[in-house]
């Protein structure tokens, strides 16, 4: 036993002096006697470059299949059955990962990093869909993202939002989107990764928090319809604006609506628009003082989110990894903390002198004041821009789906009488029995 | 859908020409990111010079146990008999004993090759990358066992969660085609399998 003690202080000994002397401590073995082989080195390629290629294949054929059903079929049934086949693939099978929704953070970070390389499968990822959307409206939405696949197949009982709250809430996807960029931009974390409520799910495994914030959406979602994608998704911001350019879209009727009402309730996710009588001169009148005092107050909320938003710099910026460890390193050296943490161990291991690191951190926090500037004009400009957005009054003779906000799951067809007389007209068309 | 007088043609005129402005933007962006630079393909690893074995690859992949594994450069190795990745910092006996291991989960295996040669193997399977036997290799030993993301068993996320929680900045994307890294002097070897 005493010798093993012994042993080990020599090794302790020969360690600390043949690390002083930088050489091989223990030279490898010859095996003279046994002529024993070294068993050979195990280094696992990852997947072929070709799975990543298939599922951008998948994904065109998708987002084609789901243009032509919601668009063209007219069909909810077959949009459901497409929409389970994608949460089947991208969800479970490629476990949702790279997302149109995250690759924002990837495309992000090739415009601000330039030693980052964005990935062609990614790049296609994030722009078919968008492509998509500018011609045919959210058809991608409908049936093909996964994320909103897991919420649609438990809208049991949806409950109509007020339509306040639901502008009001639409606004965290603007801030939402805005910050995510400012994060990526900056180096410091992909947020729309890390707080991906559902992709926990799609891998049968995750943190406690994202499957508890994962749970919550899914139980929110059996009374207020995909809450993800109407108050959440960043991306959902860029294909809402896609889609109110858009060509082509969902109509509810396929011909002349006949404002019998029906439709008012079929939407779970309150894109339904009434008609809009034409206003009266008096209101009239008033609504273009209204919005000429909001256009006024714009600036003025742009301005006062840019100042306001530079308080948002330090707290933002101690999410990044280098300005954490250098505060960290600080305060250790100037004795206002005691121990040390992983990152200031980690640091004081590499050798990089304290200056060096408080530079850089000094670098990072000057852009995160300026992150944090254009964060508060961006959430400024976004709350002027509602109260324009719905100050203006636009006539509308018919029950029509809003060309941002509707989602294409083709659920109202069933409720136009217009529709179902057409289905009828077509007895020879492919157009399967609805519910 | 009505037409009216003056009022729709020109809300379709607005939006030919939003729809045109948006195309552009698509086309430019996507276009630039073309010509700037394209990669292929990029996995994560992570870096075994600046790797610190603080535990964190263990508890926090998104992969229960880790996609990060204990490596074993075998051409590095000096296959002592008092192996300080294997045991314990004060080993009751030189056995295989439980108690005489510093791994948690036993995943190592020691065979007796020739006096005085033992020989070490990962059993990944049951390792959890916690890096405690690396941790023990590089302070007394040669350092052959290193601490990787295994690409048979990464997912690839877009943030990698271990990357996001590494203290020492070890994690960043490699090209797919050379998706590890090697310690310094050290090339994988080829032996029997």
């Amino acid at each position: 036993m005493r010798s093993r003690i012994h042993t080990l202080t020599f090794l302790v000994l020969l360690a600390a002096w043949s690390a002083a002397w930088g050489v091989e401590r223990f030279p490898p073995p010859e095996f003279t006697e046994t002529g024993h082989q070294l068993p050979q080195d195990q280094y696992p390629r990852p997947a072929a470059a070709v799975t990543q290629y298939v599922d951008v294949v998948v994904l065109f054929v998708s987002l084609v299949l789901a243009t032509f059903l919601a668009l063209k079929l007219r069909s909810r049934n077959w949009v459901f059955a497409l929409m389970i086949a994608c949460l089947v693939y991208f969800g479970f099978w490629r476990q949702g990962c790279v997302c149109p929704i995250g690759a924002i953070q990837n495309i992000t970070v090739a415009f601000f990093d330039g030693a980052y390389s964005v990935p062609l499968p990614v790049l296609a990822f994030f722009l078919l869909p968008l492509v998509f959307t500018l011609f045919f409206g959210r058809s991608f939405c409908a049936a093909v993202c996964p994320l909103g696949a897991i919420q649609d197949v438990v809208v049991v009982y949806p409950v109509r939002v007020p339509a306040w709250l639901s502008h009001a809430l639409r606004l965290l996807a603007y801030a939402y989107l805005g910050g995510a960029v400012v994060f990526a931009a900056t180096g410091a974390a992909f947020l729309i990764c890390r707080y991906d409520p559902f992709v926990g799910f799609f891998r049968l495994s995750g943190s406690l928090g994202m499957l508890l914030f994962g749970g919550a959406m899914l139980a929110l979602g059996l009374f207020v319809g995909r809450p993800y994608c109407r108050f959440l998704c960043p991306y959902g911001v860029v294909l809402a604006w896609l889609s109110r350019a858009s060509s082509r879209r969902v109509t509810i009727t396929p011909e002349q609506c006949v404002r019998c009402r029906l439709c008012e309730d079929a939407c779970p996710f309150g894109a339904i628009q009434k008609p809009v009588e034409p206003p009266t001169p008096a209101e009239r009148a008033a609504g273009r003082r209204r919005l000429a005092w909001l256009l006024g107050l714009l600036p003025l909320l742009v301005i006062v989110g840019f100042a306001a938003g530079g308080a948002l710099g330090t707290p933002f910026s101690k999410l990044h990894i280098i300005v954490k460890t250098a505060e960290r390193v600080r305060a250790e050296e100037m004795g206002e903390v005691a121990g040390t943490t992983d990152e200031s161990d980690a640091f004081r291991e590499s050798g990089v002198p304290g200056e060096e690191l408080y530079a850089t951190a000094r670098l990072l926090r000057a852009r995160f004041a300026l992150g944090g500037q254009l964060f508060g004009a961006w959430v400024g400009l976004v709350v002027g821009g509602m109260l324009i957005y719905l100050s203006v009054r636009r006539r509308r003779e018919d029950y029509e789906a809003d060309r941002g906000t509707c989602l294409a799951c083709g659920r109202c067809y069933d409720y136009c009488p217009v529709e179902l007389r057409r289905r009828k007209a077509e007895p020879k068309s492919q157009i399967p029995d609805s519910r | 859908m009505q037409e009216e007088k003056g009022g729709i043609p020109r809300r379709e005129f607005f939006r030919a020409g939003l729809r045109g402005v948006a195309l552009a933007a698509i086309a430019g962006g996507g276009g630039y990111l073309v010509t700037r630079r394209i990669a292929a393909r990029q996995v994560w690893q992570l870096d075994p010079e600046k790797c610190t074995q603080c535990g964190k690859c263990a508890t926090n992949c998104v992969l229960k146990p880790s996609a990060v594994k204990c490596v074993h450069a075998f051409a590095m190795c000096g296959y002592c008999e008092l192996c300080t990745g294997y045991f314990e910092p004060e080993p009751n006996e030189l056995t295989t004993a439980a108690e005489n291991q510093l791994c948690p989960v036993a995943a190592i295996r020691r065979t007796y090759v020739e006096d005085p040669y033992f020989e070490y193997e990962i059993d990944e399977a049951l390792c959890i990358g916690c890096g405690k036997c690396v941790e023990g290799c590089r302070a007394f030993g040669n350092g052959s066992l290193f601490l990787q993301v295994r690409h048979d068993r990464c997912l690839n996320c877009n943030e990698c969660a271990i990357a996001a929680a590494c203290p020492a900045d070890a994690f960043r994307r490699v090209p797919a085609e050379r998706a590890y890294l090697y310690r310094p002097g050290y090339s994988p070897v080829r032996g029997k399998s």
